[in-house]
C-alpha cells in the first residue's frame, strides 16, 4: 500500500492542485448564479407571487377547449399553413444552400478566398435569429405566410450551408480520384463522385430540419409572419386560456406527426442505424 | 503495356445489357416519381402559404436596400463615420446584453441542474422504476416541444413583463432538451462499473455516483456548454414578447424603423454570440482533450 502511495502520490492526495482549481471554479460559478438570480428578481417575491398566478392560469387552461367549431376550422387551416411554411422554407433553403455549401467545402473549392467568403456569409446568416429575418421579410413582401416561408428559408440557408459543407468534406476522396483518373472533369467528379455519396446524409438533415422548422413556423406568427402563431399569441393576450391550450395541443400533435413521418422517411433512406449525428 | 478488354459474345451480352438498362430505367422512374411528389407538395404548400412570385419579384429590391439602409445614420452618412452616433445607446444596450447573458446563464444552470437529477430516472438502463421513467420522459417531451416564446408569453401573464418570465421559459426548455440528451448519454454507458458498485451492496444513489457519474460527466458538461450557446441566442429574442433582455430594444428599433439602431444592436448581439461560441468551444475541446488522458 505504501509502495503504491509512493509511486502514485497524485492519486492519494486528498486536495491536489486540480481539485483546488475545480473547487474554485465551482464556487465562482455558484456565486455568479446567486448574483444573477438576485439581479433577475428571484428573491424579491416576484417568483412566489407569480408562481401562485401561474398555477391559477394553468388551472384555467384545463380542459383544452376551442370554444366553437368555427375556431377549430380556422385553427386547422392555419396549422396547415404553418406546415406549408415549414415545407416551403426547408426545401427551398436546401436547394439554394447546396451550391453555397459546395463553394464552402474544402475538397471542392480550392480557392481560399471564395471558401472564406462563403463561410463567413453563412455564419452571419446563421447568427441572426429567425424572428429578425421574419421582421425584415415583412418589410419586403408584407405581412403574411409568404414572409414566414422566406424567413425560414433565409435562416436555413445558413444552417444547411454549414451542415452540407461539413458532410461534403467528410466524403470519401477515392470515387473522385477514380473519376478524375478516367478523364472526368472536376464537375463530373462532384456530380458522380461526391453527390451520390452525400445525398442521403443531406436528405436526412433536411428531413430533420423540417420537423424543427414546423416548431419555428408556429411561432413566427407572433410577429405577423403567418401560421398558427398569430392565433396563439392572440388567444394568450386576450386570456382565452382554454383556446390557448387547445392550440398548443394541436401544435404538439402536428409536430409529433411530422417527427414520426420524417424519421420513418429517414430510416427508409439511410437505414435504422445510419450514422448521421444532429 | 497493352490492355485487352474482354468482350463477351453478343448472345451473352444482350440479355445482360437488357437487364442493366431495365434497372437504370426503373431507378430513373423511381426518382422522377419522388420528384413529382415533392413538386406537388411544394405546389400545394405555396398555395396555402400565399406565395406570390410576382410580389417577390416586384419587391425583392427592397431586401438589399433595407440591409444597406441599416448601415446609414439618420443624417444620411454611413454608420462608420460616426461611432458615437451609431452606438448612441451603448450603455443601455450593454446593460440589456448583460441581462440577456445572465438570463441565459441562470436558465442553463438551473435547467441543466434539474435535468441532471431527472435524467437518471429517465434512462432505461438505470431507472429505478418503469412508471417514473415514462412520466419523466413524457414531461420532458412536452417541455421541449412547446416553443420557448409561447412559454414566455404565458409566463409574462403570470410573472409580469421582465426577465423573470424569460428565464423561466429558458429553464423549462433547457430542462426538456437536456433530460433527453443526458438520458441518452446514460443509456450508452458501460454497465459493468455500476454492477460492480451495486454488488458490494451499495444503494442505488451510490451506484450512480461512483459507477455511472464518472462515465457521463464530461459529456454532460459538453452538452450543457453547447446548450448555453443556444440559450444566449434564445434569450436575445425573449424581449420580442416582453420577457426581458436586449430583444425588447431590437424589436422596437425594427418596428419603428430606427435603421442604424437595428444594425448597432445586431452587431452587438453577433459579437457577443461569437465570443461566447469561441469560449465555450474552447472549453469543450479542453474537456474532450482531458478525457483522452489517463
Amino acid at each position: 500500500m505504501s509502495a503504491m502511495r509512493q509511486r502514485y502520490p497524485e492519486h492519494f492526495q486528498r486536495f491536489g492542485r486540480d481539485r483546488f482549481v475545480m473547487a474554485a471554479i465551482g464556487v465562482g460559478l455558484f456565486a455568479l448564479l446567486i448574483y444573477a438570480m438576485g439581479r433577475l428578481g428571484f428573491f424579491d417575491g416576484t417568483l412566489l407571487s407569480g408562481l401562485g398566478r401561474l398555477f391559477e392560469i394553468v388551472g384555467l387552461m384545463l380542459p383544452p377547449d376551442p370554444g366553437s367549431w368555427a375556431h377549430v376550422k380556422t385553427y386547422s387551416i392555419s396549422l396547415l399553413e404553418t406546415v406549408a411554411i415549414a415545407l416551403l422554407g426547408t426545401l427551398s433553403a436546401a436547394v439554394l444552400a447546396l451550391p453555397v455549401a459546395l463553394l464552402a467545402a474544402r475538397n471542392v473549392t480550392a480557392q481560399r478566398v471564395v471558401r472564406f467568403l462563403s463561410r463567413r456569409s453563412l455564419d452571419t446568416i446563421r447568427s441572426v435569429d429567425i424572428l429578425v429575418w421574419a421582421l425584415i421579410w415583412i418589410n419586403v413582401v408584407g405581412l403574411g405566410p409568404f414572409a414566414g416561408a422566406l424567413a425560414i428559408m433565409t435562416a436555413d440557408i445558413g444552417s444547411f450551408g454549414k451542415l452540407f459543407s461539413e458532410a461534403i468534406e467528410a466524403a470519401d476522396r477515392k470515387p473522385v480520384e477514380g473519376i478524375t483518373s478516367a478523364g472526368g472533369s472536376h464537375i463530373f467528379g462532384i456530380r458522380f463522385g461526391i453527390l451520390p455519396e452525400v445525398f442521403p446524409v443531406l436528405m436526412s438533415q433536411v428531413l430533420y430540419y423540417f420537423e424543427s422548422n414546423t416548431r419555428s413556423a408556429s411561432i413566427i406568427g407572433i410577429v405577423g409572419a403567418g401560421g398558427i402563431g398569430l392565433h396563439l399569441a392572440e388567444a394568450i393576450r386576450t386570456l382565452e386560456l382554454q383556446q390557448t391550450s387547445f392550440i398548443v395541443l394541436m401544435i404538439l400533435v402536428a409536430v409529433a406527426a411530422i417527427d414520426f413521418l420524417s424519421s420513418q422517411l429517414r430510416f427508409a433512406m439511410i437505414g435504422r442505424r445510419g450514422g448521421v449525428s444532429v | 503495356m497493352s490492355t485487352h478488354v474482354v468482350r463477351l459474345p453478343e448472345a451473352q451480352l444482350q440479355p445482360l445489357l437488357a437487364v442493366y438498362n431495365a434497372s437504370v430505367r426503373s431507378r430513373r422512374r423511381h426518382t422522377l416519381l419522388i420528384l413529382a411528389c415533392v413538386a406537388v407538395a411544394m405546389l400545394l404548400a405555396s398555395i396555402s402559404a400565399e406565395v406570390s412570385l410576382s410580389k417577390l419579384a416586384e419587391n425583392i429590391h427592397r431586401f438589399p436596400s433595407y440591409i444597406v439602409r441599416l448601415f446609414f445614420l439618420e443624417n444620411g452618412q454611413p454608420v462608420w463615420t460616426d461611432f458615437g452616433e451609431w452606438f448612441w445607446g451603448l450603455q443601455r444596450w450593454l446593460r440589456l446584453l448583460g441581462e440577456t447573458l445572465l438570463m441565459a446563464y441562470v436558465g442553463t444552470v438551473l435547467g441543466a441542474g434539474v435535468a441532471f437529477v431527472l435524467a437518471f430516472l429517465a434512462a432505461a438502463n438505470v431507472a429505478p422504476s418503469r412508471w417514473l421513467r415514462i412520466i419523466v420522459r413524457r414531461f420532458g417531451e412536452v417541455c421541449r416541444t412547446v416553443p420557448t416564446l409561447v412559454l414566455a408569453l404565458i409566463f409574462v401573464i403570470s410573472f409580469g413583463l421582465g426577465p423573470m418570465a424569460g428565464v423561466l421559459a429558458v429553464i423549462v426548455h433547457t430542462f426538456g432538451v437536456l433530460t433527453k440528451l443526458f438520458a441518452e448519454v446514460i443509456e450508452n454507458i458501460d454497465m459493468k462499473p455500476v454492477e460492480g458498485v451495486s454488488s458490494t451492496g451499495s444503494p442505488w444513489h451510490v451506484a450512480m455516483r461512483f459507477g455511472a457519474l464518472p462515465q457521463v460527466m464530461s459529456n454532460f458538461t459538453s452538452y450543457t456548454l453547447l446548450r448555453f450557446e443556444i440559450n444566449v441566442r434564445e434569450a436575445a429574442v425573449m424581449g420580442f414578447v416582453g420577457a426581458g433582455g436586449i430583444g425588447q430594444d431590437l424589436v422596437e428599433a425594427i418596428r419603428k424603423f430606427y435603421y442604424s439602431d437595428v444594425s448597432a444592436i445586431l452587431v452587438l448581439i453577433l459579437l457577443t454570440v461569437a465570443v461566447i461560441d469561441m469560449l465555450t468551444s474552447k472549453a469543450r475541446h479542453r474537456l474532450i482533450g482531458l478525457e483522452g488522458k489517463p
